[in-house]
């Protein structure tokens, strides 16, 4: 089992605010990873560190054990490792198609490819995605119209419609009613098994990355407090009193 | 919406074929008119399709204007000379006058593009009103550098290469110049938000942080969307440069007070971000310009005024937008009625 993502000693501060320090840790590939931690234990700044948003301080990140700690956010997307946002992110006043459209891979972009038109197949494509999320039926209704947990939906077909090696998601159940997350679940895991996407999961949820993940990283206070399977995890009295605040 | 479309494309093909034989008196107005379309449109290609509100697009319209003249001077004679003597000292015969032209319009839509790319890699970094407040000053900076620069007849201006021939002819060839640059404008950008371009640049607009984690190629994207801006902008100079006859820096080059903000009042009052509201902005605004001109001598510049900010503070749509809210069907755009609580609730239920 090879790793997707090896991070290697990384820290990161804003000004004297010690966002991760030293923060190791392993994606393997095929799988889902969750990672878990308190509010502001810097579990959005790893995410970022990795995806590119902002250059680390020290430390390296890999990605198919290619070093990507000094590339940019488009360059890392177009290797296949996309992201989505805790607060959800998508393309407010154009329709959920066109949404899924412009999420094609841009891996192999040559220039005049922005100028091709959209073929049927692609169409056919972000239909199918729409269906496969349950949009079909809004699937020419504005993407701002759309209730929340719609946009997320939305978000996650869009990440998929980029066909993704790995895909990191930033809460991906935050503000969805209880419901609606079992199937939202039930799309990551099929996403995993059908689709063969890495996961990397961000999470507060504790029922939802108990259930999603393989194994599980707690961070707390910046640094890498924990990991291993989810059982463990449950009873690891480190990651109890880090929730609790135990002292 | 196809069905008015046409019908729409028809109307102003046939203003644009019968307007100057119905109108003669009005020739120079008309070619003025389709000027403000083509402004108008190369405005919100990027203001309204893609978010990023320039104040300074008039640059590339002055920089069109001078290239075009030096261009249709230098292939000839040479040009430092020409303007010391202020155009006095040389004529140029008829086939000088249409190759210089030719090559001159040509020259002056590549050149002005070839600026946009390389500025593009500089005030693209700037977002919001950075990047109004940067075009800005481009365009105010490159007004007062030409009138420093002698060689092109510096604050004093340079006087145009004169039509061979009668003066009715001179209008009526440059009012058919005007409006196939109008046309052809028109006609490029229909294609062009057909593309997959469309979609990319109305993705920036809506939320460059997004595309960017995509993969998107967001600066690609935006340079070439002001390359193509640029393109019909210098195209555009060139004409009215010849139009009028005489290019000075400030007034005629990089009227920054006037046309450059007359681009983007247009585009407001029509519908920015909406295929056909630049058009129906231009044209609008252009007919109440030469009205109050014409009716309202003295208080024109208030009319103005009075104008931008009503459609500034009580109708921000703009017509065209305007109509799309009031009847989206009609622009293919579906509303889900039953979008309400209601709806959650069912979801909830699933």
């Amino acid at each position: 089992m090879s790793n997707v993502i090896e991070v290697t000693g990384v820290s990161k501060s804003f000004g004297g605010v010690v966002a991760n320090h030293q923060v190791s840790m392993e994606v393997p590939e095929g799988r889902i990873t969750g990672l878990i931690g308190p509010n502001g234990s810097g579990k959005t700044t790893l995410f970022n560190s990795i995806v590119g948003y902002h250059p680390i301080d020290e430390g390296s990140i890999k990605f198919e054990g290619k070093e990507i700690s000094k590339m940019n956010v488009q360059e890392i997307a177009r290797l296949g490792m996309l992201r989505t946002f805790q607060q959800t992110r998508i393309y407010g006043k154009m329709n959920c198609i066109q949404n899924l459209l412009i999420s094609i891979p841009h891996r192999n972009a040559k220039f005049m490819d922005m100028f091709a038109p959209y073929d049927k197949e692609l169409t056919d494509k972000a239909e199918h995605l729409l269906e496969y999320v349950g949009l079909y039926q809004k699937r020419k209704l504005l993407s701002g119209d759309l209730s929340f947990g719609q946009q997320k939906l939305l978000e996650f077909a869009m990440a998929l419609m980029n066909e993704p090696k790995v895909l990191l998601l930033d809460e991906p159940t935050a503000g969805i009613n209880p419901t609606l997350i079992n199937g939202l679940i039930d799309r990551l895991q099929r996403a995993n098994t059908d689709f063969g996407i890495t996961l990397f999961v961000i999470e507060h949820n504790m029922r939802v990355v108990m259930n999603l993940a393989d194994n599980v990283y707690c961070l707390a206070h910046g640094e890498m407090l924990a990991h291993g399977v989810p059982e463990d995890i449950q009873s690891d009295q480190r990651v109890i009193d880090a929730y609790l605040g135990a002292h | 919406m196809k069905s008015l479309d046409n019908k729409l494309m028809l109307g102003l093909l046939a203003f644009g074929i019968f307007g100057p034989v119905l109108f003669p008196d009005y020739t120079f107005q008309i070619a003025l008119m389709w000027i403000m379309v083509l402004f108008a449109q190369t405005w919100d290609s990027m203001g309204g399709q893609m978010g990023y509100n320039s104040l300074g697009n008039i640059f590339f319209f002055g920089c069109g204007m001078y290239i075009c003249t030096v261009t249709q001077v230098g292939l000839f004679y040479d040009v430092g000379d020409y303007t010391s003597a202020t155009g006095s000292n040389v004529t140029f015969s008829d086939s000088q006058y249409f190759i210089g032209l030719g090559v001159g319009i040509l020259a002056a839509g590549v050149g002005a593009s070839v600026l946009a790319a390389c500025l593009g890699w500089t005030v693209f970094g700037l977002r919001g009103p950075y990047f109004a407040i940067g075009t800005l000053g481009i365009a105010l900076s490159a007004g007062e550098l030409f009138g420093t620069w002698d060689w092109v007849g510096g604050g004093s201006g340079v006087a145009i290469p004169v039509y061979p021939g009668e003066a009715d002819h001179k209008s009526m060839f440059f009012y058919t110049l005007c409006f196939l640059a109008a046309a052809s404008t028109f006609l490029f950008y229909r294609w062009l938000f057909s593309t997959r371009f469309g979609l990319a640049v109305n993705a920036i607009r809506d939320d460059e942080g997004k595309a960017d984690a995509m993969g998107l190629h967001t600066l690609r994207h935006k340079t070439v969307a002001w390359c193509f801006s640029a393109f019909f902008l210098g195209i555009s100079g060139a004409l009215f440069g010849n139009l009028t006859g005489f290019v000075e820096p400030l007034e005629v080059a990089f009227p920054t007070a006037t046309f450059g903000i007359f681009m983007v009042a247009m585009s407001l009052l029509g519908g920015s971000g909406t295929f056909w509201g630049p058009v129906v902005g231009a044209i609008m605004f252009h007919v109440i310009k030469e009205a109050t001109w014409t009716y309202f001598l003295g208080w024109q510049w208030v009319a103005l005024g009075v104008i931008i900010i009503i459609n500034v503070v009580y109708f921000q749509q703009g017509v065209v937008g305007w109509m799309q809210e009031k009847w989206p069907e009609k622009f293919g755009i579906e509303v889900d009625s039953s979008m309400s609580m209601e709806d959650e609730a069912k979801e909830a239920a699933q």
